[in-house]
């Protein structure tokens, strides 16, 4: 295979890869909010769900959850994910929304401990100095405390969104054709191993642009100090 | 006619009794020092009168109308509670600017909100631009009008309280209430804080400020009230208090206070 035949097969592998990642950060981001909120609410039911779950996506492994996701409805309800009539006969779209689903439910797990810890950080002082101030509560967290909190995960966030460029890998493991998926089929069927190494090219490209653009973020926020 | 009327506070944490019926009564352009040691119950005491804490019982009267009863059936809501806020402004300990806002911002953001909500077009700009130059008065009043552009963080603590003193009377409340403005600062820069608060003297301003400055509440205050284990143990004018206390607890706060500054 020619350097440019390996590249075109990498740049389809690596579209899916964008996609995933893209699909699971739009989703995950405010979802994570939602969860937060289960998390924090005085209502004990949700609390206690939402933490047990958001305890149990941070401490297993990704891949162990693409791997339920994919192989429990097969085993345990003799209904496999692939034959699901909203997927059409669909093979490749099924294993691409499970692998996104699986992607969305961690992360957002993993946003919604963020999203606590950024509002958790802004002391108690801030509230009050709008509420003496004639503010509501609505206006309060608008005006006063968003910015601060937006500004205090944007270090978190960005960490999260490069693990989650290197993540996407993992669905490989359920057949999604992402970048690494192509790197194998060119080893198998050509007995190449250099593709292998040329996605490494791919991820680093794209995170260097993400880490321009949080980099760039954080300076416009840097002003904001308490 | 007094401009404030508490009556019988009582506020408790759990289990702890932290104010145990406090009393007082203030005039238009009095200044009433609050002294007396760490735990008093001071603090809670001007968070009641703020509505940062809801007293379990007693009453709070302005201007002869009652704005809080703790024995009032129905429950207060938050717009209830806010208006009854703006009688006061508050003062921190620690500041408490907005850091995301210049000096400037964060006098007019809270006007803004309650004087322009609503308006719109030539109506909105007036007003806009009245509570603008309001800002910029009140900064020249505390000697800050070249920092209206910086951020706080940009200001040392002096400064930065300064500015959160004219943000408190961006909204002109009618008492103006500071819990131990000095507390968090270096000694060389209380000075500069002191006496911008004694200068809102000269306005008719009526304040209650919290304070272990022994000098400052001498010199400043009308009236000087001493707490001690959530009650008022003694009270009086500042000379009386300070020359001739009469209980024993005033007695050993005040020496102890005088070996400490
Ligand atoms: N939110 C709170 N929860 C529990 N205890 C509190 C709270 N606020 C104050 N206290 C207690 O009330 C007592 C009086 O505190 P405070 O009013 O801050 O005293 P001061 O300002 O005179 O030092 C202290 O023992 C403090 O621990
Ligand atoms: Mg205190």
């Amino acid at each position: 295979m020619s350097f440019l035949e390996v590249t075109q097969w990498l740049l389809e592998g690596f579209s899916t890869t964008l996609l995933l990642f893209a699909f699971t950060l739009i989703l995950s981001l405010p979802l994570g909010l939602v969860l937060m909120f289960g998390t924090t609410t005085k209502f004990w039911p949700v609390k206690i769900l939402t933490r047990a779950f958001v305890y149990i996506i941070r401490g297993t492994p990704l891949m162990l959850q693409l791997m339920v996701v994919y192989y429990i409805p097969g085993i345990v309800f003799h209904y496999s994910v692939l034959k699901w009539p909203i997927f059409g006969g669909n093979v490749p779209l099924a294993q691409f929304c499970c692998a996104l689903f699986t992607f969305v439910m961690n992360y957002a797990c993993y946003f919604s401990e963020i999203y606590r810890g950024g509002i958790q950080s802004i002391p108690k002082g801030q509230y009050e100095a709008g509420q003496v101030l004639g503010m509501t509560k609505s206006q309060v967290f608008f005006k006063v405390i968003l910015l601060q909190v937006v500004k205090n995960i944007l270090a978190p966030v960005s960490n999260e969104t490069i693990t989650l460029v290197k993540d996407t890998a993992l669905a490989n493991i359920i057949a999604v054709t992402e970048i690494i998926f192509f790197a194998e089929r060119a080893l198998n069927l050509h007995n190449i191993i250099w593709p292998m190494f040329y996605t490494g090219v791919f991820y680093l490209g794209f995170n260097a642009l993400l880490t321009f653009i949080f980099n760039r973020l954080e300076r416009k926020l840097s002003y904001i100090r308490s | 006619m007094a401009i404030l009327e508490v009556k019988n506070i009582h506020k408790s944490f759990g289990k702890e009794q932290v104010l145990k019926g406090i009393d007082l009564s203030l005039e238009k352009g009095e200044v009433l020092a609050i002294i007396g040691s760490s735990g008093s119950g001071k603090t809670t005491l001007l968070r009641c009168i703020n509505f940062l804490e809801r007293a379990d019982k007693g009453e709070i009267c302005v201007n002869s109308q009652v704005i809080f009863d703790a024995q009032r059936e129905k429950k207060y809501t938050e717009a209830e509670i806010r208006r009854s806020r703006l009688n006061f402004g508050l003062v921190f300990q620690q500041f408490n600017l907005f850091p995301q806002y210049t000096v400037h911002r964060n006098l007019t953001l809270a006007a803004e909100m309650l004087e322009a909500k609503g308006l719109k077009g030539e109506d909105k700009k007036r007003v806009l631009s009245e509570i603008a130059s309001r800002a910029d008065k009140l900064l020249e009043q505390v000697g800050l009008s070249e920092k209206k552009g910086a951020y706080p963080v940009e200001l040392s603590g002096g400064q930065q309280q300064r500015v959160a003193i004219a943000r408190a009377l961006m909204l002109s409340p009618q008492i103006l209430c500071f819990d131990e403005p000095t507390s968090a600062l270096d000694p060389e820069l209380t000075g500069e804080v002191l006496r911008v608060i004694e200068n809102l003297r000269g306005d008719d301003r009526t304040m209650i400020v919290v304070t272990h400055e022994m000098e400052f509440a001498r010199k400043v205050a009308t009236r000087v009230i001493f707490m001690a284990d959530g009650v008022i143990e003694e009270e009086g004018d500042p000379e009386e208090v300070f020359t001739n206390p009469k209980s024993e607890k005033l007695r050993s706060f005040l020496s102890s206070s005088l070996e400490k500054f």
